[in-house]
């Protein structure tokens, strides 16, 4: 090995992994097995195993790491496990440990359909223990030729078709064997080879059994010398299996045998660490004792060994618990150490001790636990650390700052005023509140008073808390990425209603550039973004210090600047003129368009409809996605993923839901209308009575991207046959609501600490106003106006849209002017009529309810608008009959940034 | 030798860039996407550009030509989402072997053409295996660490699958790209080397990983050298890393997986991190930039462009790769 002359990589070494390499090379010495997790040499394991405490048994596989074992032996074989089950849970589970899975594994069993099962579920490189030519050579070679193509190396145990290897000869015999099929039939890299030449007992007392540790010895010797590259490997604790009881001795055996197996050649080994001595510190006369016995020195080495054990039993004491180094460190250290390692263990009393070393328990978040998380930041931020640890982190942090949150509260009722209120909320259409409740326990923790709304937020509730609490920071979170757009309809909106108090942007999908380029030009106050709970006190501090002008002009500055940057990018998207675009409008033949003239015409209103009725309408795969599950129903009660989640929130939707048909809980109106109408001026539609007088005009907006040779730039005008054809055509407007009742349940359900269902009954409610929707448009194509009156379609078929004619409703894609809602409320008296208000942004009260236009052309489709483009804003302001900033504002997430 | 042999010995290969970049300069909309074909298909199909082979099938030609022309040696078959496990968000689960074999037809019959024009020049058409939207060894729920959403025989099934079409619809190479999770990578190469014994047949297989963040780890936690190992039993013409960062954040990982390796080694990062919304800025003249550092410190056989990039930096790519030596394996060869 020595001055070699080759590249690094053309030695051949066995090479394995877990999350980090593991190669063994000759200065690598020895590769420690650990041994522990494995149910047939620890009954403690078994047990944990059995009674399914995973998270014991995890422990006993990190203890080993921690205390050096470079491989992990699994093994699951024992008559009362499910083998296979349990070996892919567990290994399953090790993936999720990056302390643990940070070495290979090695998957050990005696039945085939276990160590595939487990080679099926390690990403890494791990070792098979074991196959053998016990079941002669066809299945070795099937075997070997699996674990192969699985990517894993193997242990070979000496052992044939007539039994296991016990002399010196039959070891070499059948090793030499083994490596010959599979190097020359198999194609196996020999590096990847490990033998196995068997440690048996030794001083059993039979004559046979007195060169049980040579034989291995020497055969190992040969193994090394004569099988280029192969390695060898043993169990070595089974050699001092005689003298069970007997630790001293055992210990010292073993470590006797450790160091001349590995100076005969052995390279790895499973080893049980607390079963060895130091081989330098065995005592003189032991040690001679027990090499007799080795090298079978005497005759009496055995009845000597025997003798002198009686001798030196108990001297020390046995079940001796070991403490963990790191716990005898200062307790700064320990705290670091527990979280950086994502240690759970002791932080309940590490924090217990820190809090009586303070004044006040929050010193010791401050202090003690924000100190610990720096250094995991830190190691992050240079990629020492990687997010699952962090994970792990953060969740010990957790358990410690539940620990205080107590003591912090009991301080406060005599505490000195609040350093501020700050108001948090997890923005409409998002759930995600980690982040959130995160940042409003450290906040809270530095004596700022939270005013915290939960999750899905809608922006009407954030303006009015925030003004009726009076607030002095609103905080916005969220984690999908269209709570970008409720962020940046909230800045809006507090622009809207002169807000002077600063806005905090957090949440995992949002970021400075978003915050700088999308939000802050809304709002005249601060906008600043904070993703970093450790940052938000100080930030939060320096918005609310006496004088933070400095500060927010800083902030300002700063990301005017970004912005300006930003915006000086190429732009690759193209844009046409409001007058082209209208040149390349959507065409319908208006001569063989068969213009269907309604039953009936004028306003109607559905006073209260029999809820019932709607169940069947539900479109269940945006209840699911609300709660952030993923997935088209019913697939999704069945997925492999989600599937028992979404299964018992859907059971838990369906009580819900009874209780609400049974008890007649919410209340279902609507109100509709169909009118003659035609296009005006290629973009707008004017409605008429029956006299033909203008009841209202629809403002329509015109898609501008640069189409493609032959495909239009649509407005929904498109779809009303224009005036100047002198044709009479029809088009309807509706609004459903299902949303009476809501609020009140909801708040019942808050009341009593039952935030679930709270949540539930208000996505319920969303969704029977969006069946109710569909349930009446269905009525107004087969009835009520009754171009469809031959339809026959399925819910699936509804929910696809497969039907005629559309209902797009302003807020979305195809029209997202909130504007067109006024006109709506005053075509059909909404408010009058049902109830349902418009807020000062244009939200509709109760929030379950749905409003919109009704299309009847067949060729009607529902499109996205895009961006548009200033000389349509102008040309849009002039027809609102507002000045252009006001068009500005209501349209601005579809202005082009020019 | 084959061709590709002999190429990659004289001088370094370039892949193409990336094909949805390109494809959305296309802004095909749903329509196009179902074209004929699909018209009454019952679920929105507007975002499977893997579909267009099928659909607009002069289109991606027009792509993989353009890359040619650009200068690339080998161009990727239009299948990165063509497994079941991948098509299955579209209902299109039956589709996977017109899908492979379609866009392996298209890329090679494209392929040919250029070949023929300039014999001297050969050009070659890999076959894109992707990572599908599914990890086999990390669980998809935080409190529930033992579960798996696909398991290996799931994943071994659907990678056949579609190495069985790609190699009928006549690919010269198969990239298994873009991992972040291995024991995915590994049911793909497991699928591979079965076809390979089940068709007595050889056919080279690049493998190229994704390191995700600063800690220089996949996704699914490993390090460059344990990725390498866990992936190292399977004869490679090259391995090497793609996507999530920018060819100036990949340089480390690079040097240390070169030195590691006697496969040959690739690299197609993107044109720079997206910003903020998601768009990559990086200039073609700044990605050469960044890639000649690779070539002069010789660490490349295979090298190309991933999310962002378009023919204008292939051809910048070609320029620099011109002048180059190919990185040398070994120490004696």
């Amino acid at each position: 090995m020595k001055g070699n002359i080759m590249s690094k990589n053309k030695m051949k070494y066995l090479k394995l992994s877990g999350l980090e390499p593991l190669i063994v090379t000759p200065e690598s010495n020895f590769i420690n097995v650990g041994e522990r997790t494995n149910v047939t040499g620890s009954r403690k394991f078994l047990r944990l195993i059995k009674e399914e405490n995973y998270t014991e048994a995890l422990d006993v596989a990190r203890d080993q790491v921690e205390g050096g074992a470079q491989i992990i032996d699994v093994n699951m074989d024992e008559g009362m496990l499910d083998g296979k089950q349990a070996m892919v849970t567990f290994l399953n589970l090790i993936a999720s440990e990056p302390d643990i899975a940070r070495v290979p594994v090695m998957i050990d069993s005696s039945k085939w359909e276990i160590i595939e099962a487990g080679l099926q579920v390690v990403q890494g490189k791990s070792v098979v223990n074991s196959i053998s030519l016990k079941e002669g050579e066809d299945t070795f070679i099937h075997h070997a030729k699996l674990i192969k193509r699985y990517g894993a190396a193997v242990i070979v145990m000496a052992f044939d078709e007539e039994g296991q290897a016990d002399t010196y000869q039959r070891r070499i015999d059948i090793c030499k064997r083994s490596y010959d099929i599979l190097v020359n039939q198999v194609n196996f890299p020999p590096e990847d080879i490990i033998f196995d030449p068997n440690i048996f007992p030794v001083a059993t007392g039979m004559d046979e059994h007195r060169l049980n540790a040579l034989d291995f010895f020497n055969a190992t010797k040969w193994i090394r010398e004569n099988l280029p590259y192969a390695n060898v490997s043993g169990g070595v604790s089974n050699v001092s299996f005689s003298f069970r009881g007997n630790n001293v001795v055992r210990e010292a055996i073993n470590a006797a045998f450790l160091y001349h197996a590995i100076q005969h050649g052995m390279n790895l080994g499973i080893v049980n660490p607390t079963m060895l001595e130091v081989y330098d510190e065995i005592p003189k006369d032991l040690l001679e004792h027990v090499e007799d016995v080795l090298f079978d020195r005497r005759d009496d080495a055995t009845e000597r060994l025997l003798d002198f054990a009686e001798t030196v039993k108990d001297q020390k004491k046995e079940g001796e618990v070991k403490t963990q180094e790191w716990r005898n460190d200062p307790l700064q250290d320990r705290i670091t150490h527990a979280l950086v390692k994502g240690i759970d263990a002791f932080i309940v009393e590490d924090v217990e001790e820190a809090r009586q070393s303070v004044e006040r328990p929050i010193e010791v978040i401050e202090g003690h636990l924000m100190a610990g998380m720096n250094v995991v930041g830190d190691l992050f931020g240079s990629g020492k650390m990687f997010l699952p640890q962090v994970v792990k982190s953060a969740r010990v942090m957790k358990k410690a700052v539940a620990y205080l949150q107590p003591f912090i509260e009991a301080e406060k009722s005599d505490a000195q005023r609040s350093n501020g209120k700050i108001l948090m909320a997890t923005v409409k259409g998002d759930v995600h509140d980690i982040g959130k409740n995160i940042v409003s326990v450290v906040l809270g923790c530095n004596n700022y008073e939270i005013v915290d709304l939960g999750v899905m937020v809608p922006p009407e509730k954030i303006i009015e808390i925030a003004k009726k609490e009076n607030v002095d920071v609103i905080g916005l979170s969220g984690l999908i990425t269209p709570s970008l757009d409720e962020m940046v309809y909230v800045s809006q909106e507090m622009e809207k209603q002169n807000f002077n108090i600063p806005l905090m942007i957090g949440g995992a999908t949002t970021s400075r550039a978003h915050s700088a380029v999308k939000i802050a030009p809304n709002y005249s106050n601060t906008v600043v973004h904070v993703n970093d709970a450790s940052r938000a006190v100080t930030v939060v501090g320096n918005l609310l210090q006496k004088d933070s002008r400095v500060y927010k002009d800083q902030i300002r500055e700063e990301y005017e600047k970004f912005r300006e940057q930003f915006l000086k990018r190429g732009k690759q998207k193209e844009y046409i003129s409001i007058e082209a675009a209208r040149e390349n409008k959507f065409q319908i033949d208006w001569s063989s368009s068969e213009l269907v003239k309604p039953n009936q015409l004028g306003v109607q209103v559905l006073e209260s409809l029999d809820i019932t009725l709607l169940e069947d309408y539900i479109d269940w795969s945006p209840f699911f996605r609300s709660w952030d599950l993923h997935g088209k129903y019913p697939d999704i009660l069945t997925d492999g993923v989600v599937g028992k989640q979404a299964s018992e929130l859907f059971s838990d939707a369906k009580i819900l839901l009874q209780k609400v048909f049974d008890e007649k809980l919410l209340k279902a109106k609507a109100v509709f209308g169909l009118f003659s109408a035609n296009s005006i001026n290629d973009d707008d539609i004017e409605l008429y009575d029956e006299q033909g007088n203008v009841l209202e005009t629809f403002l329509t907006l015109r898609q501008q991207l640069k189409k493609r040779e032959g495909v239009p730039n649509f407005a929904l005008a498109d779809f009303v046959a224009p005036k100047a054809e002198g044709k009479s055509d029809y088009m309807g407007a509706f609004c459903v609501t299902a949303g009476f009742g809501t609020e009140e349940l909801a708040k019942d359900f808050e009341k009593n600490h039952d935030d679930y269902n709270a949540i539930m009954i208000k996505a319920l409610a969303d969704r029977l106003a969006e069946a109710f929707a569909e349930y009446l448009h269905q009525e107004v194509r087969t009835k009520f106006w009754g171009y469809a009156s031959e339809e026959t379609l399925s819910n699936e078929e509804l929910i696809s849209e497969a039907y005629k004619g559309i209902r797009p409703a302003p807020g979305y894609p195809a029209c997202p002017d909130h504007l067109e809602k006024h006109t709506i409320w005053n075509l059909l008296r909404v408010e009058e009529n049902i109830g349902v208000k418009l807020t000062e942004s244009l939200a509709m009260w109760p929030a379950a309810s749905v409003s919109g236009y009704y299309f009847g052309n067949p060729e009607a489709k529902y499109f996205g608008l895009g961006k548009i483009t200033t000389d349509q804003l102008k040309d849009y302001a002039k027809r609102r009959q507002i000045n252009e900033d006001e068009a500005r504002k209501w349209l601005n997430p579809n202005l082009a940034e020019t | 030798m084959s061709k590709l042999k002999q190429a990659l010995q004289n001088r370094i290969l370039v892949l193409d860039g990336a094909m949805g970049t390109m494809l959305q300069r296309y802004k095909f909309t749903e329509e196009d996407f179902r074209g004929e074909r699909f018209k009454e298909f019952p679920y929105p199909l507007k975002g499977n550009n893997d579909l267009l082979s099928l659909t607009q099938p002069n289109a991606i030609a027009e792509v993989h030509a353009k890359y040619f022309e650009a200068g690339a040696d080998i161009v990727e078959t239009n299948t990165f989402s063509s497994t079941t496990v991948g098509m299955a968000d579209y209902h299109m689960e039956d589709l996977v072997y017109d899908l492979n074999y379609e866009s392996a037809r298209i890329a090679k019959e494209v392929a040919d053409k250029f070949t023929a024009e300039n014999p001297d020049k050969p050009r070659f058409v890999a076959g894109s295996i992707g990572p599908t939207n599914r990890t086999a060894s990390l669980s998809p729920d935080v409190n529930r660490p033992e579960f798996r959403a696909i398991t290996f025989e799931e994943l071994r099934i659907a990678y056949k699958e579609q190495v069985e079409a790609l190699i009928d619809g006549g690919v010269d190479i198969l990239l298994v790209e873009t991992i972040f999770d291995t024991l995915n990578a590994k049911a793909a190469l497991f699928a591979i080397e079965e076809v390979k014994e089940e068709r007595q047949i050889d056919i080279p297989v690049m493998v190229s990983g994704t390191i995700t963040d600063a800690s220089g780890r996949t996704l699914s936690g490993q390090t460059v050298e344990a990725f390498l190992t866990s992936i190292s039993h399977v004869p490679l013409l090259s391995v090497g890393f793609n996507c999530a960062l920018g060819a100036d954040q990949l340089k480390p990982y690079l040097q240390r997986l070169s030195h590691a390796t006697d496969f040959m080694v690739s690299a197609h990062p993107n044109a720079g991190l997206p910003n903020a919304f998601g768009e990559y800025d990086q200039s073609a003249k700044e990605m050469q930039v960044l890639i000649e550092s690779y070539l002069k410190d010789g660490l490349i056989n295979i090298i190309g462009g991933c999310c962002g990039t378009t023919p204008e930096h292939i051809k910048a790519i070609v320029e620099v790769a011109a002048k180059y030596e190919p990185r040398s394996i070994g120490a004696a060869v």
